[in-house]
Parts: structure tokens; C-alpha cells; sequence
């Protein structure tokens, strides 16, 4: 992180309820362009739900989310696509009966980007070109992770949130996959990753936050984080942590 | 050639040129015209369902309220027709707006709201308090305006309009945006598009089309009741016809109009007794053995059909 740079994200006190569930309950954190941040936890510690108030999917019940300067909350999805927000699926969404050329136009086509990667560059690069006029449907879900992090990138996010991209992939795929993550942040993406392989997020992020009950336990390295006694008591249990 | 220009060649200009040209050679010009409608209605289905997966149950709803929109104009302001026609659509189109809310639901609440929706319609224009506008239960007669020939080109002036708007959904972004709002909201919405706007737009059109048709038919028949123009025949027909051929195509719609409402007039004419049976054997078939439509036959094999 270069504390240097101002934050492109800042999220306070973030509070977001389902009936008498705070599946968030005052999480603030930021994140800075170029950054490579990782958000940790066990199931159900808030991590999607973050992400998904962030990308304009839930809107906030409480706090504040500002994404370059403008308060973001509760504003709709697409329109923050067009500020530059933009993310992943946990289960990806493509659209199954389009082909995959057809799927990047779409978000070429509404993603409100200039200078936006060509369809060719982005089928290359992330290994679609073989299977490019192929109903989305047709694919693997490896396949399909990739595709959605393509139809993503065309709308050319400043910050982009990975919701679990890795989980799936095989030990070469995540090499690679790790290296393409590294190489959006050193053009000054900022990227909030959720994952639970640990030896991935130890190998891209710069920081993490562990989260817990929909609060942030720890913020730091994952090296350090693992050392905690608070992490490893909500990650192992009671007993372990001492 | 551009996918869109081969489009209109192809298929639209054929389509209005053959339709044009029958009623000099086929003398049941009334059966013409009913191919005509149904191949506006069929693609106003193909529009909504086929591209944004809204079912219309109650699409007859602005069928009827392009009729009465025509009739009012006629009767009340002695509007000319083609201008009535015109005020029709937009009846259908303000009725559509009034209806927006319907498209918070999805699959068979949204269909059965719908439904709900165009009988609302009904009984409002058949509602004889209300005889000094719409005539109430009691039916309309616009002779002054009976012009079957000029009703006739007219819809196959709309006709083409609706086919065109058909290949520029298949050949546009626009068109693929809808599609990707009926394949995954989320997700179309992450890709930038605006979710809600597209749905109006194409639940608006679809809207506009059958309102249009609705008042060339008032002007063809001329002499109509509430329970004709907005009968639940036309919503049933112009959805089976529609998913008959295969929606989200621009072929799929003509050839399930041609075909079915063909076999239709075909067994009705031969073998009414055995009518009923026979096409429900159809649709029953089509159900079980093609649920994506004839065109699937063609798209199962790796072909593309426009």
C-alpha cells in the first residue's frame, strides 16, 4: 500500500440488516488505487454482503460509503458501474443463451467506458478466444469465472471486487489467474478480493481485513493476521487461540 | 452485407411484398388480414417475451384499448382513421405506462397480473355507465370510416414497422442488452445496463404494436362489442404463434403465424368437427417435442436462424 495515495474507496460504519441479522454491523474500512486488498472470514462474517452494498446490490441501513469523493450508497448498480465500480460472482452470472463475444459486447456496449479493452484483447487474454462464439451455457466453470471477470473489465472498473474467483481453479490456473490480478492493480486498479484459500490471498494482496459478525477483527498482513489470536479464534475455535 | 440489410432483404421485404400483393390474387381478404394481425401480434409477443421474458397473458388489453382509442376518436371527434389508428397506439401505450408496476413481478405472477389487468380493462369500456363514451356493453358502429382496403395496408404498414423493430432488436446492442435483462438482471445491470429503463422501453413497444393493431382492426370491422376486441383468443393465439416458431428470432414469430394459424383456417374450413382435437394434438406436441420452437429444429444443429 503507498500511504500516500488518498483512498478511491472509503466505507464507515456500514451497518446492513436482514430482519434481526446485522450481516454488517459497522464495518469501515478503505482501499487505495493500486491496491490489492484482502477481505478474510469465516462463512457468513459479512464478507459478500459488503461487496454486494459496495456494488449497489443492497443498499446500506446505516454508515457511509464514498467512492471517489461521492457518497455511493444505495445508488443503482449501474450507475455505479459507470462511476467505475464493477466486480465478480461468487457463483457466476453469465448470460447463459448469448454466446461469449456477445456477453462482452453487452457491457461494452452499457459499461460507459472509454478506452475500454477490445474484445479481441480481453478473449485473449483471459483464454476465451477458442471458445468465443459458444453460448455461454457451453462453458466449464472455470470458463465462466473468467467470463464474468471479462464482462467486468469491459466496463473498465477503478476499483474491482472479486468475490471468490478462485475457488475452482487448479494450482496452474490460480498461478496464472494471481499473476493477471497483479498486473490489474499495477495499473492503478484498486481490488477488493474475497477468498478462502489463503495461500492465494497470501500471494496477491497487500493487506487484509478479517472479518466477524459483520465487524473488522484485524486489518494487516495476512502473516501477521494469522498470528492473532482474535483471527485464529474465530476462524479454529476458542481453543486453539492460546 | 450487413446482417441487419440481409434481414430486411430477406425476410421483411418478401413478407410485404407477398402481403401487398395476395389480396389482388386471394379473394378471402378478411382471412388476410387476420394473418396480418397475428403476424403484428406475434412479434409484440416475440418483442416482450422473446427479448425481456415477461409472459403477456392480458396482451389483448391493448389490443382492445387500440380499438376503443380508434372508436372514441371516430365516433367523438370524427378523427380521420389512419389518425385514429395513431391515437390508438398511444391508448395502448398510456395503458402500458399505467401497468409499469406489473413488471416488479416475473414469471407466472406477472402473467396472471397481467391477465387480471386486460379483463380490468374490459369490464371498464364494457361498464354501461360509461355508454356515453365508450357505448358501454352495447358495442360500437363506425361505418362513416369502413374502409376494409385502407384498414388492410394498413396493417401491413405496421406489420413492417414491428418486423423492422424486430431485426434492429436482433441486430443491435440494444436488442442484447434486453436479452442479457432476461437472462440475468444482476448481472446486466453490473454490465452497465440500465435494468428498468430497458423493460419499459420494450414492455412499451410491445404495447404500442398491439395498440396500433387494435385500431386498424376497429377500422376494418368497423361493428364490435367489448368481448371481440378483447377477447383472450387474441392473447392465447399470438403467444402459441409466437412460441410455435421460436421466440427472441425474427423468423420464429412468421413461420409459427404461417403454419398455425394456417392449419387453423385449413382444418376449420375441411374438418371442424375434428378441429379442436387436431390442434390441440399440435400444441400439445410442440410442448412435449419442441419446447424452444421450430426454429430449435434448425438451432439444435448448430445453424443459425435470424
Amino acid at each position: 500500500m503507498s500511504p500516500e495515495k488518498t483512498p478511491i474507496l472509503e466505507v464507515s460504519k456500514l451497518v446492513k440488516r436482514f430482519g434481526g441479522f446485522h450481516a454488517l454491523d459497522g464495518l469501515s474500512f478503505h482501499v487505495v488505487p493500486g491496491e490489492i486488498l484482502g477481505l478474510v472470514g469465516p462463512n457468513g462474517s459479512g464478507k459478500t454482503t459488503a461487496i454486494n452494498v459496495i456494488s449497489g446490490l443492497y443498499a446500506p441501513d446505516g454508515g457511509e460509503v464514498v467512492f471517489d469523493n461521492v457518497s455511493s450508497g444505495g445508488v443503482a448498480s449501474h450507475k455505479l458501474v459507470h462511476r467505475g465500480i464493477n466486480r465478480t460472482f461468487q457463483v457466476p452470472k453469465p448470460f447463459l443463451s448469448l454466446t461469449v463475444r456477445e456477453n462482452i459486447q453487452v457491457a461494452l456496449a452499457y459499461g460507459g467506458a472509454t478506452g475500454a479493452p477490445s474484445i479481441a484483447e480481453l478473449l485473449e487474454e483471459y483464454r476465451l478466444k477458442e471458445v468465443a462464439d459458444r453460448p455461454a451455457a457451453d462453458l466449464n466453470s472455470a470458463q465462466q469465472k473468467m467470463l464474468d471477470l471479462t464482462r467486468a473489465l469491459a466496463t473498465r472498473p477503478r476499483l474491482l471486487l472479486l468475490d471468490e474467483l478462485a475457488a475452482g481453479l487448479n494450482p496452474a490456473e490460480l498461478d496464472w489467474i494471481a499473476g493477471r490480478i497483479k498486473a490489474l492493480a499495477a495499473t492503478g486498479m484498486a481490488i477488493i478480493v474475497v477468498e478462502h484459500l489463503m495461500g492465494f490471498i497470501e500471494q496477491i494482496t497487500d493487506r487484509v481485513i478479517v472479518l466477524n459478525a459483520g465487524k473488522e477483527i484485524f486489518e494487516g498482513t495476512l502473516a501477521t493476521a494469522v498470528r492473532e489470536p482474535q483471527v485464529i479464534e474465530v476462524f479454529l475455535g476458542g481453543e486453539h487461540a492460546h | 452485407m450487413h446482417n441487419a440489410s440481409k434481414h430486411l432483404l430477406f425476410i421483411l421485404a418478401p413478407l410485404v411484398v407477398v402481403f401487398a400483393l395476395l389480396p389482388g390474387v386471394y379473394q378471402n381478404h378478411l382471412l388476410l388480414f387476420n394473418f396480418v394481425i397475428f403476424l403484428i401480434l406475434a412479434q409484440g409477443v416475440n418483442i416482450i417475451y422473446g427479448f425481456t421474458g415477461y409472459l403477456p397473458f392480458g396482451y389483448v388489453g391493448f389490443f382492445g384499448a387500440g380499438a376503443y382509442g380508434f372508436a372514441i376518436m371516430v365516433m367523438h371527434l370524427q378523427t380521420p382513421a389512419p389518425l385514429a389508428v395513431l391515437v390508438g397506439g398511444g391508448v395502448a401505450v398510456l395503458l402500458g405506462l399505467l401497468l409499469t408496476p406489473l413488471l416488479r413481478l416475473s414469471g407466472a405472477y406477472f402473467a396472471i397480473a397481467n391477465l387480471a389487468a386486460s379483463l380490468a380493462v374490459l369490464h371498464f369500456v364494457a361498464n354501461p355507465a360509461l355508454e356515453g363514451i365508450t357505448k358501454g356493453p352495447y358495442g360500437v358502429s363506425l361505418t362513416g370510416t369502413f374502409n376494409p382496403t385502407h384498414a388492410y395496408y394498413a396493417a401491413v404498414v405496421v406489420m413492417a414497422l414491428t418486423v423492422g423493430a424486430v431485426v434492429y432488436l436482433k441486430n443491435s446492442p440494444f436488442g442484447l442488452a434486453l436479452q442479457a435483462v432476461r437472462e440475468d438482471a444482476v448481472s446486466a445491470s453490473m454490465a452497465g445496463v440500465n435494468i428498468i429503463k430497458m423493460r419499459v422501453i420494450a414492455w412499451l413497444a410491445s404495447a404500442l404494436v398491439a395498440g396500433l393493431a387494435g385500431g386498424i382492426y376497429a377500422w376494418y370491422v368497423s361493428v364490435f362489442y367489448p368481448d371481440n376486441v378483447f377477447s383472450g383468443e387474441f392473447s392465447i393465439f399470438a403467444i402459441v404463434f409466437a412460441l410455435f416458431g421460436g421466440v427472441a428470432t425474427i423468423t420464429g414469430p412468421i413461420v409459427g403465424v404461417l403454419i398455425l394459424y394456417g392449419i387453423y383456417n385449413l382444418i376449420g374450413f375441411t374438418t371442424p368437427q375434428y378441429f379442436q382435437l387436431i390442434y390441440g394434438l399440435l400444441i400439445m406436441g410442440l410442448v412435449l417435442f419442441l419446447p424452444a420452437g421450430l426454429v430449435s429444429l434448425a438451432t439444435r444443429r448448430g445453424w443459425h436462424v435470424p
